[in-house]
């Protein structure tokens, strides 16, 4: 064997030690936590629960223990774990090391799996009776399995010929077959990893993650409670413990999810936050039945009804959790997605296939068996009852879901066997995305957010069993009548511009916005008129509120969004003059370019390309852009700011770019840029012509001519800064353009005791180098001037405005306000340990969401 | 009105939404061959960067057209006009997946998804070349 200088493996070992450990607690704590709830002698449950217990504290604790030592490789940078050489490198920023922990797929099961071990801790040292003997014992059994099925999938043994799960401890040299591991020092070769991914360089990388991951990871408490209600036979009692969780978990994952939309929108390049791709489609879908199902269990509390529905959907949501999974790591998406995982082995999609099936159809049978058995009311309710249209609303939810899921998963439909062949014949080929296929998932859920908009209005104002309807109108009547006048002022003063889908379309969106302004407006009243200002049940008024603010803002920030660097505006482009086709387009290009110095008006502004500058990390070039409007009439400006997008240029030429957005109160301004030259690659073979001139005198040069303002001794002025006892002379230049442009430049030269220095100076516009070569006799001086053509600096961008998008997080965060709160109440926690959570997370979210830019 | 009649007619709209779905006019994935056969319609096209042939992008003059060849795995060739930016990583992609619509002369594309070997960070190639290419500057 051979022995390798430098390794160091015990971290692997230790790592590896403690992946064998979680698995095999898990087990035991699956086992006994299983066994507990099926015994009711209370001595024997007791022992096999505390059994479990210890079991189940361990595998804890060895889960913590594994990511701790993930954490130490890539601290440490061993590359000689492939895990470190994968994801880490030098030049990382401390910041993005947990994300380059999460980046790969190993990481992320072990993120899940510890906020499983925490939310299963928590469950247990929950003192309650009714938890300590009746749920504890089932709910731990599910996620002990679940912890189980996650630790086979980083285990990392084979089996025979088949690897069990892919290790986060594997040594590079194993994985790859390079001649460079026959040498027993390769590790002094090996001197950095390939890093981060550059997209997902950006804070909200670091901490979107863990949120979402909370998210998905919480969903598994509902599921199992529903597990409990079956295995217990106390097929209502899981609801009352059930609804804080799946409030939280509510809560959470719709703040993960919308995070992840903000991270997109700040850092990926795809001009949204939203863009119906599979990865946040898997995640929207059991977000969208969590809530269905936490209605539905309010329903039950209220009144007994709709027990059912809320089993099906606590158990759906998990297991269309399971299924994202599945879609998002299996490589099944492969070509649908910009930010799918990639495949990473067929024996690892077939395990993530066996978790989902392993979990969902147990479950699912259990659910039918006993689907006589789960109490239910007969009597049907009444229309006019708030029951009947808080089950509607569930309702819509829910099959709002399974449209969206059932489009998601066409590249499955194209890799099942026989169904593959079936739509080959029939749709003459593999079936893929039309079009437009944003437009598809708009077009319907344009319907869902007006029926939504308008049951979540009414249906507050419904009382549970019956509502008279004397009382109805009485209530709603205001709300109905300020909302219709709000949304006729608002209509008129901003109309909706969104013409791309015809008159239909525009109708649609004027109709939801109307139904999400009423609905805002009605909840908002409904807390003074119904609830006499009492806040502390209004909990359910302000996550409605939230939830329809957010969607009145995407309806408004995505209807009449603004494409500001069109190329129609632009004065320097040739007018296509290479493209023949150009003149049946229909729809406007997006991309400008800006030549440095220049300035170019993009809608309402005037932006300047002003310079480039290295950013810490290699390859990353940041790029000034300075935005100015100006007012009509007397040219004063009256707003200017600046923006630094940044692009990472690999040395291939491969490029990422990262959007920089101005925030206003009303609008953002968002820009990318879409094209930049690597300015290596572009020699400058230009010479320097050198003329003598006078102060006064004027020359010519290809683009126009120049004058000589005059030469200035020690200069100090913002560019320079001498002192009279230095020698430096600069000359003041003014070239001017055929087009009556006029540039000013001001070359150097400076004589110390080292020798001669020479500050040359760029006129980017007109492509000029210029340089203060020496002086002559007479008064004169050289000046050599470079034309070149090669030199045009500039960029390629691509620029948005986003009308009032802060509506959109400014819902988000109420909304999550209003659903925390529902949940620390139901949970009933100390009122003033409630208060203080409630600030820390909205205040939180707030800087996350609205002021952190 | 019962719950059972509008659970129904809820049903009903469900299923006039999936009607509706069958009318949309869903794409599919071609050849080059293929695509030139249904020329007009919209369709996706796996192919490879001809690297023989020039990328032809000149952002002063237009930084909304970009022409190139490509190549299908049946060696199949065809021009693609794209009236957009030039992707990054274009030279660098080792699968490209194009969405439009096959012209008489070239293809008018809409959308461009690459597949880079740098995303590819579990592909056991791709390892093994960055592995070479830096034990090799070394």
């Amino acid at each position: 064997m051979i022995k390798f200088e430098g390794e160091h493996l015990l971290p692997g070992q230790l790592g590896h030690f403690f992946v064998i450990l979680a698995l095999v607690t898990s087990l035991i704590s699956l086992i006994s936590f299983f066994n507990a709830s099926r015994i009711d002698q209370i001595e024997e449950k007791n022992q096999w629960l505390k059994f479990a217990r210890i079991n189940f504290f361990i595998q804890a604790f060895s889960i913590i223990a594994i990511f701790s030592t993930i954490f130490f490789i890539c601290f440490h940078h061993y590359y000689e774990y492939m895990y470190a050489y994968k994801h880490a490198s030098k030049e990382l920023e401390p910041k993005f090391l947990l994300a380059c922990i999460w980046e790969g797929q190993e990481g992320s099961f072990l993120l899940w799996a510890i906020w499983h071990s925490l939310l299963g801790v928590f469950i247990i040292s929950i003192k309650n009776k009714d938890y300590k003997n009746t749920w504890q014992a089932p709910v731990l059994t599910v996620i002990s399995m679940a912890q189980f099925f996650l630790m086979l999938m980083i285990l990392g043994i084979y089996f025979f010929d088949i690897r069990i799960g892919n290790s986060p401890f594997t040594l590079t040299r194993n994985e790859i077959p390079a001649p460079i591991f026959s040498q027993t020092n390769y590790l002094t070769f090996l001197k950095d990893g390939m890093g981060l991914n550059v997209l997902l360089r950006n804070y909200w990388m670091v901490i979107h993650p863990p949120i979402l991951f909370l998210g998905f990871a919480s969903t598994i408490v509902p599921f199992a409670f529903a597990y409990a209600g079956i295995q217990t036979k106390k097929y209502g009692e899981w609801i009352k413990p059930v609804l804080p969780w799946a409030l939280f978990s509510a809560c959470v994952l719709g703040v993960g999810i919308m995070m992840g939309g903000k991270w997109a929108y700040e850092s990926l390049s795809f001009g949204g936050y939203w863009a119906w791709d599979p990865v946040e489609n898997a995640s929207l879908v059991p977000w969208l039945i969590l809530i269905a199902g936490v209605h539905t269990m309010l329903i039950y509390k209220a009144t007994g009804h709709s027990l059912r529905a809320s089993y099906f959907f606590s158990i759906l949501t998990f297991v269309f959790v399971l299924y994202s999974t599945f879609l998002t790591r299996t490589g099944i998406l492969g070509d649908t997605s910009v930010h799918a995982f990639t495949e990473a082995g067929k024996a690892i999609n077939v395990m993530i296939g066996l978790l989902v099936l392993s979990f969902a159809l147990p479950m699912l049978s259990l659910f039918f068996i006993h689907y006589k058995k789960i109490p239910a009311i007969i009597k049907e309710e009444e229309t006019s009852s708030r029951e009947f249209w808080m089950f509607m609303g569930s309702l819509i939810l829910f099959i709002s879901s399974l449209f969206i899921i059932i489009i998601t998963s066409i590249p499955v439909y194209s890799k099942t066997p026989f169904l593959k062949d079936l739509i080959i014949k029939i749709h003459n080929g593999p079936l893929a995305m039309p079009e437009d296929a944003e437009f598809i998932y708009n077009k319907v859920m344009i319907m869902v957010a007006i029926i939504l908009g308008f049951i979540t209005a009414t249906t507050q104002y419904l009382k549970y069993k019956a509502t008279p309807s004397a009382y109805l109108i009485k209530n709603i009547k205001y709300p109905l009548i300020i909302a219709i006048i709000l949304c006729i002022s608002i209509s008129i003063l901003y109309p909706f511009t969104f013409h791309k889908h015809g008159a239909g379309f525009l109708v649609a969106i004027y109709i939801a916005f109307f139904c999400s302004v009423y609905a805002v407006v009605a909840n908002a009243m409904y807390i003074p008129l119904v609830l006499k200002n009492n806040f502390k049940s209004a909990s359910a008024s302000i996550s409605h509120i939230g939830f329809s603010l957010m969607i009145a803002g995407m309806l408004i920030s995505s209807s009449n969004k603004q494409v500001i660097s069109d190329s129609k505006v632009n004065g320097i482009t040739l007018p296509l003059s290479n493209d023949a086709m150009a003149k049946k387009q229909d729809n406007p290009t997006e991309n400008l370019t800006l030549i440095r110095q220049m300035p170019t008006r993009m809608g309402d502004y005037e932006v300047t390309y002003l310079k480039d500058s290295m950013g810490n990390e290699k390859g990353r070039s940041f790029y000034a852009l300075q935005f100015e409007k100006k007012e009509k009439n007397n040219k004063k400006i009256d707003e200017s700011f600046k923006l630094q997008p940044d692009v990472y240029l690999m040395k291939d030429n491969n490029m990422s770019s990262n959007p920089d957005t101005k925030s206003f109160l009303t609008k953002d301004v968002f820009t990318y840029i879409s094209f930049a030259m690597n300015k290596e690659r572009n020699a400058d073979t230009a010479q320097f012509k050198v003329v003598e001139i006078g102060e006064g005198d004027t020359g010519f040069y290809r683009n126009g001519y120049y004058i000589l303002n005059k030469v200035v001794k020690n200069p100090n002025n913002e560019k320079y800064h001498y002192n009279p006892n230095s020698i430096a002379l600069m000359a003041d230049i003014t070239f001017v353009s055929r087009d009556s442009m006029r540039y000013r430049s001001t070359p150097l030269v400076e004589a110390d005791s080292m020798g001669i220095l020479q500050y040359d100076d760029t006129v980017y516009a007109q492509n000029l180098f210029v340089k203060f070569v020496g002086v002559s006799d007479h008064h004169k001086i050289k000046i050599g001037i470079k034309e070149s053509d090669s030199l045009i600096d500039f960029v390629t961008v691509k620029s948005y405005i986003f009308p009032y998008i802060n509506l959109v997080w400014l819902g988000l965060v109420i909304m999550a306000f209003g659903i925390m709160m529902s949940s620390l109440k139901r949970a009933e926690i100390n009122p003033k340990l409630a208060s203080i959570i409630l600030t820390l997370v909205s205040a939180g979210l707030i800087y996350m969401f609205l002021l952190a830019n | 009105m019962k719950k059972t009649s509008i659970i129904i007619l809820i049903g009903i709209a469900a299923l006039i939404v999936s009607l509706l779905l069958f009318s949309v006019d869903f794409s599919t994935y071609d050849t080059i061959a293929s695509a030139r056969k249904k020329e007009g319609k919209f369709v996706h096209l796996i192919a490879k960067l001809d690297k023989t042939q020039s990328i032809t992008y000149d952002p002063i003059n237009n930084p909304n057209f970009l022409s190139f060849y490509i190549v299908d795995s049946l060696g199949e060739k065809s021009k693609v006009v794209y009236h957009n930016s030039k992707p990054g990583d274009l030279e660098k992609s080792e699968r490209i997946v194009l969405k439009g619509k096959m012209g008489k002369d070239y293809f008018d594309c809409k959308d461009i998804l690459l597949k880079c070997p740098s995303k590819y960070k579990d592909d056991k190639k791709v390892l093994e070349k960055s592995m070479k290419e830096q034990t090799a500057s070394n």
